[in-house]
């Protein structure tokens, strides 16, 4: 069957434009991409002139099965990502237990492939039990399927551990992704330091904890010759020395989590929990720093770092609190900020958003080109709303926009062809 | 004068007319203290109930006293030993509290933000006795009511706030308002005894006692916070001592009249030499602790006016 997406203002990454025309589908892959006015047979549908882009491919969500599934699970991540237009979802492997063995692997595989209506590409623990001793069965965890191998937000201390981790996976061609955060420095910190820190009477840790982190893994790629993602670059501090690591033709890419790109240190204001992330919101300077690092590609993916948490988690002093935001359907909207503020352009915001981390994880999606699968998502940048926390489609309700006027709504997300959103379309 | 807030948590939240009108009223209290029958009836058929989360005999044992004598019926509690052993979290506890309708409730947490959370849960006006890093702000209060009476004016005097800063909950309430009313303020210590972003404070800071005391007015003493140390700040007591504690030397260095104040509780030989600390002449640390009453007294007198001249007892 042929599904055309007509009238759409497409956004290409990969050509990094914009144009007007449609998108032909068949068979759940991209049959065509056309110019213009369709006029051509097929079932049409009629997109209205809005936004038609690839499916963001989300690196770093944490879907809480197994262990937590009151938090959240496969079927309401799935439901989440796919409203907020993300087709890829890319697991963390911080559950409970930590997925460190194929076993838990294919456990987590098989209740993605039941109950997720969006594509889950999962990662593995990097070390078991992601204490930073001994590395998980690498091999056979990538034969599983494993698409990465993180410690999320441990960091290995040993780099006598983190160096043979680093050798053996990229021996294999496998790509880890690492925390950045010196881990002595940042123990304890709840805040960035700083007067605002200072004021709250909130332990900080200094913004340079971030780039010393850097520098030892970089050196450490520079010596084993691993494959290396950093999960989250935060400040201005840390970019000469990831932008010198790439000059040096090291393998390493970087990300930025969509919280720190939209939000500064102030917002925790009077020790709103729902604002404390890991790492701490940053000043206004680095959150602009990090901005503009995205914008010329040197930061190449923005993540949504969606990390679900119960009321009781957060409702608790702020050094208690547990840390972490859901993202997935936030995501969208809130990048729409960086466009709406000119920043960025759509096919920029959108070679982070889908193209890159498609790219460095191995999959085929995040282009919009003949061939490629057919995981689309249709969206309005100008639509206006007033997000209602109540409203999302996780299990759990920690989002820092709650109450915020955003603008940017997904109208339909597709995924190889078949439309997962909204709901009640699915089976038309 | 009214006094706008609903809750007393910091001294970030007042105004110095508010401040001002605070001190007002505690010289009021300061004279009935010291009078034969130390009693009002200020606060009667009020309930008060303290909860201490985390040990204090001073200032528990102040907003105790000052609640008797303004004829409030007063409850104290101590947590640590009662049902958060028990798993019940914060809130649960205030909400369990507050169930009992309870006009004033008096916290101390050792998190910072606790009693902001807290004051959010319930319908009773919440006074902050200390939470975490964060604020103190009755014994700002206090230590402003002192050097008032000591130096006869709240504004533009050279104050220096010496010893372990980035620990202190007294520290910052007090930079706030000491900020607000007009006063030079100096902080001095070793520089991993600093909060950081202390340039943005509006403070000049010094690492060596004798030119940070160089002619001030007052001389605030902090405690070494050797509970909410995880270690290596300073290299030893000694050092610190030597380097930062409070001897005549040292404080000769400030007016020949300035004053030497102390939160309580001291550590003699660590901040403070004993022989200052008792000096009649120089420390008002005795007098300290009576203001401390006199300013609970009158912080808790005028939340509670607020109170009754609202819009419920109107209608009603």
């Amino acid at each position: 069957m042929k599904t055309v997406l007509a009238n759409a203002r497409l956004i290409d990454p990969e050509a990094g434009r914009e144009i007007f025309g449609a998108v032909i589908v068949q068979d759940g892959r991209i049959s065509d991409v056309v110019d213009g006015n369709w006029s051509g047979d097929g079932q049409v549908l009629d997109c209205g002139g809005k936004c038609l882009a690839p499916g963001i491919v989300d690196v770093g969500v944490k879907v809480s099965e197994p262990g937590e599934r009151h938090k959240e699970s496969f079927a309401s991540a799935g439901r989440a990502a796919a409203a907020g237009g993300v087709t890829t979802i890319v697991t963390r492997p911080d559950t409970t237990p930590a997925i460190d063995t194929p076993e838990v692997l294919e456990f987590v595989s098989r209740r993605a492939a039941e109950d997720s209506v969006v594509r889950v590409v999962p990662m593995a623990a990097l070390t078991k039990g992601r204490a930073g001793r001994e590395m998980t069965e690498i091999g056979f965890l990538r034969d599983a399927g494993a698409a990465a191998f993180t410690d999320c937000d441990r960091v290995i201390a040993d780099t006598k551990v983190a160096s043979r981790a680093l050798r053996y996976s990229g021996a294999l061609g496998a790509l880890v992704i690492g925390h950045v955060q010196d881990p002595g420095l940042s123990a304890g910190a709840v805040a960035t330091s700083g007067k605002f820190a200072s004021l709250r009477g909130l332990p900080g840790v200094s913004a340079m904890a971030e780039r010393m982190a850097l520098d030892r893994d970089i050196a450490l790629i520079e010596m084993t010759e691993g494959r290396y993602h950093a999960d989250q670059i935060t400040t201005a501090r840390a970019l000469p020395a990831l932008e010198r690591a790439k000059r040096n033709g090291l393998d390493i890419t970087a990300g930025a989590s969509i919280h720190h790109l939209t939000l500064n240190e102030l917002d925790v204001g009077a020790y709103r929990t729902f604002f404390k992330v890991k790492p701490p919101l940053r000043s206004e300077e680095d959150r602009l720093a990090v901005i503009e690092a995205v914008a010329s590609g040197l930061i190449d993916i923005i993540c949504s770092m969606h990390t679900p948490q119960d009321e009781e988690s957060k409702r608790l002093p702020f050094e208690e609190a547990a840390s972490g935001a859901v993202a997935l359907e936030t995501l969208l909207p809130a990048a729409m900020r960086l466009v709406h503020g000119g920043y960025l352009d759509l096919p920029v915001l959108w070679r982070a958003l889908s193209l890159n981390p498609a790219r460095r994880l191995g999959l085929e999606g995040g282009r919009l080109a003949k061939g490629a699968p057919a995981d689309l998502v249709l969206f309005d940048p100008d639509a206006p709303f007033v997000l209602d926390r109540f409203t999302l489609r996780s299990k759990s309700k920690n989002t820092p926009f709650d109450g915020q006027r955003m603008e940017g709504r997904v109208l339909s997300t597709w995924v190889a062809g078949r439309r997962v959103f909204p709901e009640e379309a699915r089976d038309a | 004068m009214g006094f706008r807030a609903r809750h007393l948590l910091g001294i970030e939240h007042l105004a110095p007319d508010e401040i001002v009108a605070i001190l007002d009223l505690a010289e009021d209290y300061v004279r009935l203290n010291r009078s034969g029958t130390k009693h009002s009836d200020a606060l009667a058929g009020l309930t008060q109930v303290n909860m201490f989360f985390e040990a204090s005999t001073r200032t528990q044992a102040s907003f105790e006293l000052a609640g008797k004598r303004l004829g409030a019926d007063v409850m104290s509690m101590a947590m640590q030993a009662s049902s958060v052993k028990k798993g019940e979290t914060l809130i649960d506890t205030a909400l369990t509290l507050n169930a009992m309708h309870p006009d004033i409730l008096v916290v101390r947490h050792p998190q910072s933000g606790a009693v902001d959370l807290l004051a959010e849960k319930v319908n009773c006006a919440v006074l902050n006795a200390g939470d975490g890093r964060h604020e103190h702000p009755t014994q700002a209060l206090l230590d402003a009511l002192t050097i008032r009476r000591a130096r006869g004016r709240l504004h533009r005097l050279s104050i220096a706030i010496c010893g372990d800063i980035a620990h202190s909950r007294v520290a910052r309430s007090n930079i706030m308002l000491l900020g607000k009313m007009e006063h030079r303020v100096r902080l001095i210590g070793p520089p991993t005894l600093m909060p950081s972003g202390i340039a943005e404070f509006g403070v000049e800071v010094f690492d060596d006692m004798r030119e940070g005391l160089a002619g001030v007015d007052v001389v605030m003493m902090l405690r070494l916070q050797k509970e909410r140390m995880d270690g290596g700040f300073i290299p030893s007591e000694r050092e610190f001592y030597h380097r930062y504690g409070l001897d005549a030397e040292k404080l000769s260095h400030a007016k020949d009249d300035a004053i030497v104040m102390h939160p309580g509780p001291m550590n003699r030989g660590v901040e403070i030499d004993g022989t200052i600390a008792d000096d009649i002449n120089r420390s008002v640390i005795q007098e300290q602790v009576e203001m401390g009453v006199a300013v609970r007294m009158a912080a808790m007198d005028l939340l509670m006016r607020m109170r009754r001249a609202g819009p419920r007892e109107v209608a009603i």
